[in-house]
């Protein structure tokens, strides 16, 4: 159980990663990524829903008929996406104010659907709850990092805003990489997140190569090296 | 026939559908119901708070969000005026007048004192593109004080524009859109204001408050 359960997070984190390997959600990430600061907002938000999605939807796995679970899934999460909003709205008004820009535009992520389909809808809700938190940190960690290699080639800056979003605590983040810096337009609007996206997929595929060949140079010379403990 | 009510059949999932829509449709009814109070005090709350940000400090010693005044502009929409008063006498007025934004309306409220000149500007609700419209935010940059101290005089008319444009506002790297339409919106306030100074800037008790509407 417990091997299973750390391969649900190595593949929400890493292995498949709703960006960065999935390919889901490309029209939030585009939209939202000129800043590291709101890549991350929009990834905790989405994290939230993710995970109570993915729980709601597994506990009523067994009810849901597999020929109309779709529209089920689509209205449940539609619903769950506006009760945060309004009772962030009503309740955490300060914080609607910074990330009540993204709780809308979540209800349009196609990742939720898409783990609610391929994992909640055929697990436990513990297991799906899990999913939900691991592929939404996954989101998390791959929208601040495009959003922060945009931040600084585009405006020279990286976590600006920061405070706004998660207190003034956290204003020492807001650095200026390079000062006196012009702006690249390029890269905070919608094609830069492309091109970025792009780079950031090569260079995955390329260190996932590199590792993988490196295991099997290892494997293969493995039995001819002498034993780690004999060595003097 | 039971095979209707199984989990293929068309009946069983005509309710499950029902059901699903009936419980969603029901939270959120619930969820609008009692988040509807909290919500609007929370927005009166930001209210106040953006009437007083376009003020001066000491400006005025009345209740701003209680002493308005409504009139009607040049398109025929009812303007909602706040009077910040000193003792009887009207100082200044602040007012909301909405800019056409790139992503749908920028509200924008705007302090005028006795002769047309700005006291200042805030936008208090949009949805421009975060990262680059929403610069047009006080929270996000001080762009929006370059509006403190300006009139219909100063600047000329023809200079109330974005520098693209030849006037005397910046626009941001990648949004020209949403400054341009902020300036226009301010333009209009002040013209507002030109065309109701006599009505805006009555001293009257607050009956005329009744008066008016």
């Amino acid at each position: 159980m417990n091997g299973s359960r750390f391969g649900v997070v190595q593949d929400g984190l890493w292995r498949n990663n709703v960006v960065l390997v999935q390919l889901l959600a490309m029209c939030p990430t585009m939209a939202i990524t000129s800043t590291a600061t709101n890549g991350l907002g929009m990834g905790l938000a989405t994290t939230a829903v993710l995970a109570a999605s993915n729980s709601l939807i597994a506990s009523i796995r067994n009810w849901v008929s597999p020929d109309v679970r779709i529209p089920v899934f689509v209205v449940l999460i539609a619903t769950l996406v506006t009760l945060v909003d309004l009772s962030m709205n009503a309740w955490l008004h300060d914080l609607y104010k910074v990330l009540g820009l993204f709780i809308a535009l979540i209800v349009v992520n196609c990742a939720i659907l898409g783990r609610a389909e391929a994992f909640a809808s055929k697990s436990p809700v513990g297991a799906s709850f899990l999913d939900g938190v691991a592929m939404g940190l996954g989101f998390t960690f791959a929208l601040t990092l495009i959003g922060a290699v945009r931040e600084i080639l585009g405006t020279g800056t990286l976590f600006s805003g920061a405070s706004l979003l998660l207190g003034p605590a956290f204003a020492p983040l807001e650095l200026t990489v390079i000062p006196e810096y012009k702006g690249f337009l390029l890269l905070i609007l919608p094609p830069g997140g492309f091109l970025v996206f792009g780079f950031l997929l090569a260079g995955k595929r390329t260190l996932e190569g590199r590792l993988r060949r490196r295991d099997a140079a290892v494997a293969t010379s493995a039995p001819t090296l002498p034993k780690a403990g004999a060595a003097p | 026939m039971m095979r209707l009510f199984q989990r293929h059949g068309v009946a069983y999932q005509a309710s499950l559908l029902g059901v699903v829509t009936l419980v969603a449709s029901a939270a959120l009814a619930l969820a609008a119901h009692h988040t509807r109070a909290p919500i609007a005090a929370a927005e009166a709350r930001d209210l106040e708070a953006s009437l007083s940000q376009v003020l001066p400090t000491d400006f005025s010693d009345n209740a701003l969000a209680t002493d308005t005044l409504l009139l009607t502009d040049a398109d025929g929409a009812t303007v909602k005026v706040y009077r910040a008063r000193k003792g009887a006498e009207v100082r200044g007025v602040i007012y909301q007048v909405t800019g056409k934004g790139y992503a749908g309306p920028i509200a924008i409220v705007m302090g005028v004192d006795r002769d047309g000149t700005i006291l200042g500007v805030r936008v208090t609700k949009h949805t421009e593109t975060p990262g680059l419209g929403d610069k047009v935010d006080a929270a996000k940059s001080d762009w929006i004080l370059a509006f403190n101290g300006k009139s219909l005089a100063e600047p000329q008319p023809a200079r109330w524009a974005v520098k693209k444009d030849g006037g005397e506002f910046d626009q941001f790297t990648g949004a020209t859109i949403t400054p341009r339409a902020v300036v226009k919106a301010v333009k209009q306030g002040l013209a507002f204001f030109a065309s109701h100074r006599a009505e805006l800037l009555e001293d009257g008790p607050t009956a005329i408050r009744g008066a008016a509407r």
